[in-house]
């Protein structure tokens, strides 16, 4: 299946990966296919909060611009800066690049989170691909 | 990110809508239209407007409208509503004009082509093809000219970029290298007679505009054989994304968007399209009188100095952080690899090298008064 079962997912198309008390998070392939070709990327500071539900950047495509809403809150302890110069990493690999890694606050609201398989029934039934 | 939208039911096709949705085309709503924004099997926005600039694309523009004015009296029709001067066309050429209201802005931006010797066509907007055709009838009744609206005839598709004349003399008996930039000719394509063949296009490349008839089973037919006698040139279907990527580097106008009803053609910036010396048209009074007084605003090419992407809308302030202006149009330019946009601003902001900011959600980054257009095809030797 195009969504790796290890990361966990929100309706708003963004990933999260999990390694104890830290996690990464990027966007889905389906994000990036709908967009079509990023050309920028707006990430939070190392050192600022992000409040899950609530958005924490922008991505924007030729066209247009999309909000990136939290999967979890946390603090940013990390950005890639690779997406500065090169935002189109993330439309040839969605979901092995990630845009910001965090130190969760609340663990617990992961589980508000849809896992690969729900995701990807989601989507389907969003008219996706 | 938000969920994507459906579409309404009441929006209009063209008679190739079925070909551009088999095709995988990304669907949008324009102006009442359901059109193909970009094709992923072309590889997207930015790969079907590097086409155009370095080979060749096509597009879809049947939802433009056409008016056709013929009868004794069609030029003087024509001179009364459109601002450029229609006398100068010999039979076969085409001009940019506009047809203005009373207080001299805009009801629309046209292309005048004489067909015959008392036969002109007007190409118009899609989203004011009913407004512009009760205008040009309402305000031609004095004239011994019939008025017929055409849009719903043609299927048109324009073919741009440096190898569209290859791709479109492949398809027809007519001589295109002897048709000259903004002239027209009729000629057989793809085995339909007397076709109307226009080298005129909104991508600032060359390229040719054909009108096809617009019956489903004509119009796929011929959009697969342009398709297929492309294939040795690279040809792309492209969308409405590159079409306004590809006319922004060349600062061509968007109704709506540099010019309205609420903006003269001053301010616009298009005085070399409008013949004050000309009989009186619709418009010409108010023009004159503007001209005379101070331009409230001027229209002006910005080029990001800072990171980010100035978008339509997005105000325009100055270095105080005032609000001084705003972004007509706005967006990443392909094949130019910069963030251009057009904006209004007070004639004191516009000189070549001025410093402005753009509002992009809450921060003011930096943007630069650039010459326009920003692209310009290279000339050939």
């Amino acid at each position: 299946m195009p969504y790796p079962a290890d990361l966990k997912y929100t309706k708003e198309h963004e990933w999260i990966k999990v390694d104890g008390s830290s996690a990464t998070i990027g966007i889905t392939d389906y994000a990036q296919d709908s967009l079509g070709d990023i050309v920028f990327v707006d990430l939070p500071k190392t050192g600022s909060e992000i409040t899950a539900g609530k958005t924490f950047g922008t991505v924007e495509s030729v066209k247009a611009v999309s909000d990136l809403y939290a999967p979890a809150s946390g603090t940013v302890t990390d950005v890639n800066g690779d997406l500065a110069t090169a935002p189109e990493k993330i439309n040839k690999d969605a979901n092995h690049t990630w845009m910001v890694k965090v130190t969760l606050k609340t663990p617990g609201e992961l589980n508000n989170l849809l896992s690969a398989a729900d995701y990807e029934k989601f989507v389907s039934e969003e008219g996706g691909h | 990110m938000p969920a994507v939208e459906a579409t309404t039911p009441t929006v209009r096709k063209t008679a190739l809508n079925a070909v551009h949705r088999q095709m995988g085309a990304k669907m949008v709503e324009f102006n009442g239209w359901d059109m193909p924004v970009e094709y992923p099997s072309s590889g997207g926005i930015i790969a079907e407007h590097m086409a155009v600039r370095t080979g060749v694309g096509i597009f879809d523009v049947s939802h433009m409208g056409d008016i056709r004015l013929a009868g004794p009296k069609a030029l003087a029709a024509v001179q009364h509503i459109s601002m450029n001067d229609a006398s100068r066309l010999a039979v076969g050429q085409a001009q940019y004009s506009a047809l203005l209201y009373p207080q001299g802005t805009f009801v629309d931006d046209v292309i005048v082509h004489r067909l015959g010797e008392d036969d002109y066509l007007l190409v118009i907007n899609a989203g004011t093809r009913e407004k512009d055709f009760n205008w040009v009838r309402d305000n031609t009744r004095q004239f011994d000219c019939k008025v017929e609206h055409l849009s719903d005839d043609y299927t048109q598709i324009a073919i741009q970029g440096p190898k569209g004349v290859q791709l479109l003399q492949k398809l027809t008996d007519a001589d295109l290298a002897a048709v000259k930039f903004y002239w027209v000719t009729r000629g057989t394509v793809c085995g339909l007679k007397n076709i109307l063949i226009a080298r005129t296009g909104y991508t600032a490349e060359d390229g040719f505009e054909i009108y096809v008839p617009s019956d489903e089973a004509t119009s796929v037919r011929v959009w697969k054989e342009v398709l297929e006698a492309g294939k040795e040139y690279g040809v792309l279907a492209c969308g409405l994304g590159a079409r306004n990527t590809l006319r922004l580097e060349g600062k061509l106008p968007l109704y709506g968007h540099e010019i309205s009803d609420t903006i003269n053609v001053w301010e616009a910036g298009l005085d070399r399209f409008i013949k004050v010396d000309k009989p009186d048209f619709i418009g010409k009074a108010a023009l004159e009188k503007a001209k005379a007084a101070a331009l409230k605003k001027t229209l002006v090419g910005l080029e990001m100095i800072e990171r980010g992407i100035a978008r339509d809308g997005y105000k325009v302030l100055d270095d105080t952080g005032a609000e001084i202006g705003y972004v007509t149009s706005g967006s990443p330019a392909p094949f130019l690899k910069k963030n251009i946009a057009l904006a209004y601003v007070p004639s004191k902001h516009a000189d070549l090298g001025s410093v402005v900011k753009v509002d992009i959600r809450g921060q003011g980054v930096k943007a630069q008064v650039v010459p326009t257009p920003f692209y310009k095809r290279p000339k050939k030797v």
